[in-house]
């Protein structure tokens, strides 16, 4: 290269202008953090939110409850009164060197070096490819994200009877879209033994949506040349299987955070999330550079994002300020039945986790769990929680089951009974 | 414009290529350097919509070759013809080299028959190394490597565009492209042949046979029976990009009698690939993947490389290889019927492809073809950048700066320009469906599927939709 990109040098650099990127961007103006950049590579800012055309946005952060549309213009319109930046179509697609990003936009191709960088790159589905199913290749197979894509951005038909695959928060989300576009959601196929999310949905909303699931059911192939034709489904107890006529399948859930650029920075990931391992502060293991939303916890709702967002900002003021970044801490790990908990370091003095909570993910539904947190063999706390732990959706644990934690101590163990 | 259908078309052709893979391109593309009327017609709506799209995309020596046969002369000669034209038009390759990997004592002591093999062949470059030469070739192997033999030109291509150079190289000089027609019947004649097609009929001349998996019926439909295709499926894994600096070079099995075998391999889209399987099929058309191949491949995986396996899988699919009963390509032609059958071009046709078409040429002007070379051929096409080892539209800030529209990525994971979409759906040999869209540009390729830009790009394709001329007889490239 003889000609070098041109560079810009905001203070903060946020990536990814969903409700994370966005919520942190107004925060940090708001606190006079300097020049506050959001770049985010769609058409318009908002994250998901903006195709996702139904109500239950923004209960926690905003405690009302709006539309995913409006809750992404609310959230946009935040950040710029407050005075960040925000850039769209613009693209980071790679690192030109370890504090250093490189854009492409319509604007041009540029470099960006900021003095601290918030990952906000959220999460997506894994589509059929990536769970291995096998079968034909035909046209109707969607990711709840496309779907809601194709059917509230762009207005495109879908077809007339679906299969959704999973029983996530996310799942009913599909079913309510799909209803919209005037599909049939036929069947919810999911491999527990209850419909995860179930909980989350009161009899009433239920029933309005009347979708039948098949628990302790796999797909094992998609059937259809050309457009999609049946799925095949097994029951895993009994191996029994069967087709189901459709022409349309939605994989949804099995989420997996956008990591792409934390991993090409040789930033340290946690196993179970896939994402940025951070401390309570949200501090990835490269300094200068934290995280928030969904790519800490695939998958969360919106308004636990945007709270990650406004819990980062005095982290990041801090690190502008030239604060130290403390050393030590100690590991949390989640025994099964979690999967994964986030954040996973514990230092000393560092804050509670944002909204005083843990987050976790379980595998198995417990109506009644009893939470229990032990270190070195020994049992620190133990608590049975009012709310089930189910399959598909958080669980959120009061940080103050950590209080006896020792900060010298081994790693500290999140179970389940 | 379309053509009516089931109108005869009054032209007649000099020469019609029935088949628009590679193999078929390249030889539509090689007769349409003379001075003859050519059409390359296909049944499906896109050049290279069969086995052409789904191989392993490995441009290969042919160091393993059975030495004294048509294909291991042709698939020499047409690595260096196809090095050669990838140069010219932009198709990429990487010249990765390849390490044939030796697992068992038996596979060990096979590897120095192999080089005396690919000596045979011509190829002198192998070389036989120690378990630690392979740990350090490829250090994510998994445990257990005896010894390796190397293979440093063997390479990787992209095979959509290698199709697609032809096949709008061969417009450029003239060829008709006609598809959506399917020849179901042949109607000789003393002057000319009646192709019966489903979009009508088609006169001419000369018949060149490179239907593929459908070589053996369209044969038949001239009378013959000299072979049949048994499609044998190869089913493969695509992993993410992130695995790509785990596999730098091709790794080979040590090949068996049932064919090269699984592989790792780089793609040049910069992921990794795990395949192929080889199964004998009945159904020509049954390209899904199948449950116990992914098993299969599992499986293997898991001891060829178990650090990938943990990574997430981008893409699977399957093709279908022509398989015949006769151990070499099979390609006569028959002068009084003025026809040329080029059958049984199995697993190395991407790689013989020019090969074949130069050696067609010369066996049709054996049988009477009169071809005079003209002098006034165009340039070949210079094709789109595909590839991820050369630069990319996104990552060039002086294409970007003269038309933003190659700053505006559409397909994240692919970085895929709404530029790149526009010109694929305006191209020669134009884009006509998502599915030709993503073999142009890879949108909707990557790790998403279409995730996020899956609506998007099915709404730049309807604004591009066009008419195109590769349906019509008449209308086309004058
Ligand atoms: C179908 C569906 C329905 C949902 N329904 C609800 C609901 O009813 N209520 C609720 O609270 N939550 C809901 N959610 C969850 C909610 O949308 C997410 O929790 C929230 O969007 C997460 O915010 P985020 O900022 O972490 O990530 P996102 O919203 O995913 O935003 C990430 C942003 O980063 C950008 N980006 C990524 N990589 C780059 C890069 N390299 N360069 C530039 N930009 C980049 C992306 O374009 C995106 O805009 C739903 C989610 C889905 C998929
Ligand atoms: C899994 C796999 C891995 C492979 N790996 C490699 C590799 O690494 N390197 C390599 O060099 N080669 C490889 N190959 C082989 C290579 O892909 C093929 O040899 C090559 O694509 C054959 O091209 P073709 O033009 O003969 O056939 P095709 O691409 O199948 O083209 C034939 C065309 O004829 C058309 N057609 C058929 N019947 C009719 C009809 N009646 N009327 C009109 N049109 C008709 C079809 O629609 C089709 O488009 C691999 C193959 C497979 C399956």
């Amino acid at each position: 290269m003889t000609h070098q990109p041109p560079l810009t040098t905001p203070d903060v650099l946020i990536i990814g202008g969903g409700p994370a990127g966005l919520t942190a961007a107004a925060e940090l103006a708001g606190r006079r953090a300097g020049r506050v950049l959001v770049v985010d590579r769609e058409q318009d800012a908002g994250g998901i939110p903006r195709h996702s055309d139904h109500t239950g946005y923004g209960l926690r952060d905003l405690r009302r409850v709006m539309t995913g549309p409006a809750y992404a213009r609310h959230l946009v319109r935040q950040a710029t009164l407050a005075g960040a930046e925000i850039r769209t179509r613009t693209m980071v697609t790679g690192w030109a060197d370890e504090d250093t990003v490189d854009v492409t936009s319509p604007d041009g191709r540029y470099r960006i070096r900021p003095r601290a960088i918030v990952l906000a790159t959220g999460a997506r589905e894994r589509p059929r490819t990536a769970r291995r199913i096998p079968g034909d290749r035909p046209h109707g197979v969607y990711t709840t994200g496309q779907l809601q894509n194709l059917v509230h951005l762009h207005h495109q038909p879908v077809g007339e009877r679906a299969v959704i695959v999973g029983g996530e928060l996310v799942s009913w989300s599909a079913a309510v879209t799909l209803r919209e576009a005037g599909c049939t959601p036929a069947l919810m196929v999911s491999q527990y033994p209850k419909a995860e999310s179930y909980a989350a949905f009161n009899a009433a909303g239920r029933t309005v949506l009347r979708v039948p699931v098949a628990t302790r059911t796999r797909v094992t192939r998609v059937i259809g040349k050309g457009r999609c034709q049946a799925v095949e489904i097994e029951h895993l107890d009994t191996g029994r299987r069967r087709t189901v006529a459709c022409d349309t399948v939605v994989f949804t859930g099995d989420w997996i955070p956008d990591h792409e650029l934390a991993r090409s920075a040789g930033i340290t990931l946690d196993e179970g999330t896939l994402g940025p391992l951070t401390d309570t502060a949200l501090r990835t293991s490269c300094p200068g550079v934290f995280a928030a939303g969904n790519l800490l916890h695939p998958v969360d709702t919106a308004d636990v994002a945007a709270l990650d967002g406004r819990h980062v900002a005095q982290q990041v003021v801090h690190h502008l300020n030239g604060e130290d970044r403390p050393a030590g801490g100690v590991r949390l790990t989640a025994d099964a039945p979690f999967r994964w908990v986030a954040p996973q370091i514990l230092r000393p003095n560092d804050p509670a986790p944002a909204r005083g909570r843990l987050l976790l993910w379980t595998d198995e539904f417990v109506r009644f769990p009893k939470v229990t947190v032990r270190q070195d063999g020994r049992t620190l706390a133990r608590r049975t929680l009012a709310w089930p732990a189910a399959p598909g959706r958080v669980f959120r644990v009061p940080a103050g089951l950590l209080d006896d934690v020792s900060p010298t101590g081994g790693p500290v163990h999140i179970g389940l009974h | 414009m379309t053509a009516t259908p089931h109108r005869p078309h009054d032209d007649v052709y000099d020469v019609a290529v029935i088949g628009g893979g590679i193999v078929g391109a390249a030889i539509a593309r090689e007769l349409s350097g003379y001075d003859v009327r050519v059409a390359l017609l296909d049944a499906r709506d896109d050049v290279g919509d069969a086995t052409s799209k789904a191989n392993t995309a490995i441009l290969h020596t042919g160091f393993d070759a059975k030495p004294g046969t048509l294909e291991s002369r042709l698939v020499a000669r047409g690595y260096h013809l196809l090095s050669a034209y990838a140069e010219a038009t932009g198709i990429p390759v990487e010249h990765t080299g390849a390490v044939l990997v030796a697992w068992t004592d038996e596979e060990l002591g096979a590897l120095p028959g192999l080089k005396e093999k690919a000596e045979a062949n011509g190829y002198t470059h192998c070389r036989i190394v120690d378990a630690d030469d392979v740990y350090r070739l490829i250090p994510d192997l998994g445990e257990g490597v005896l010894g390796g033999l190397t293979v440093p030109d063997e390479s990787i291509i992209c095979t959509w565009t290698t199709n697609l150079a032809l096949a709008t190289d061969a417009r450029q000089r003239g060829t008709t492209i006609l598809l959506e027609h399917a020849v179901t019947r042949v109607d000789e004649g003393d002057e000319a042949t009646t192709l019966r097609t489903s979009a009508g009929d088609v006169r001419t001349r000369w018949v060149v046979n490179a239907a593929g998996l459908g070589a053996d019926h369209v044969d038949r439909l001239f009378g013959h029976d000299r072979f049949t295709v048994t499609p044998r499926r190869g089913e493969l894994f695509v992993f993410d990009k992130l695995t790509r600096p785990m596999v730098n070079k091709i790794v080979l099995p040590v090949p068996t009698s049932r064919g090269k075998g699984v592989l790792i391999s780089p793609t040049i889209y910069g992921n990794v690939m795990l395949g192929p399987t080889a199964e004998d099929l009945t159904d020509r058309t049954d390209t899904a993947t199948s449950e116990d191949g992914f098993d299969f491949l599992l499986t293997k995986g898991e001891r060829l490389m178990p650090r990938l396996l943990a990574e997430e899988v981008t893409a699977s699919y399957a093709g279908l290889r022509a398989a015949i009963d006769h151990p070499d390509y099979l390609i006569e032609a028959t002068p009084r019927q003025r026809y040329l059958l080029v059958g049984g071009i199995r697993s190395t046709g991407l790689t013989a492809g020019i090969a074949i078409a130069e050696h067609a040429r010369t066996l049709l002007e054996e049988a009477g073809l009169a071809l005079r070379p003209r002098a006034d051929l165009p340039e070949p096409p210079r094709m789109p950048n595909i590839g991820e080892a050369t630069q990319r539209p996104y990552q060039d800030a002086g294409l970007i700066a003269r038309d933003p529209a190659y700053g505006t990525i559409v397909c994240f994971c692919e970085r895929v320009t709404e530029g790149e979409i526009r010109d694929a759906c305006h191209a020669p040999v134009p884009a006509r469906s998502l599915e030709g869209l993503r073999r142009r540009t890879r949108a909707m390729n990557g790790r998403c599927q279409g995730f996020f830009c899956g609506a998007a790009v099915a709404a730049l394709r309807e604004k591009h939709h066009t008419h195109d001329g590769c349906r019509s007889q008449h209308k086309d490239n004058r």
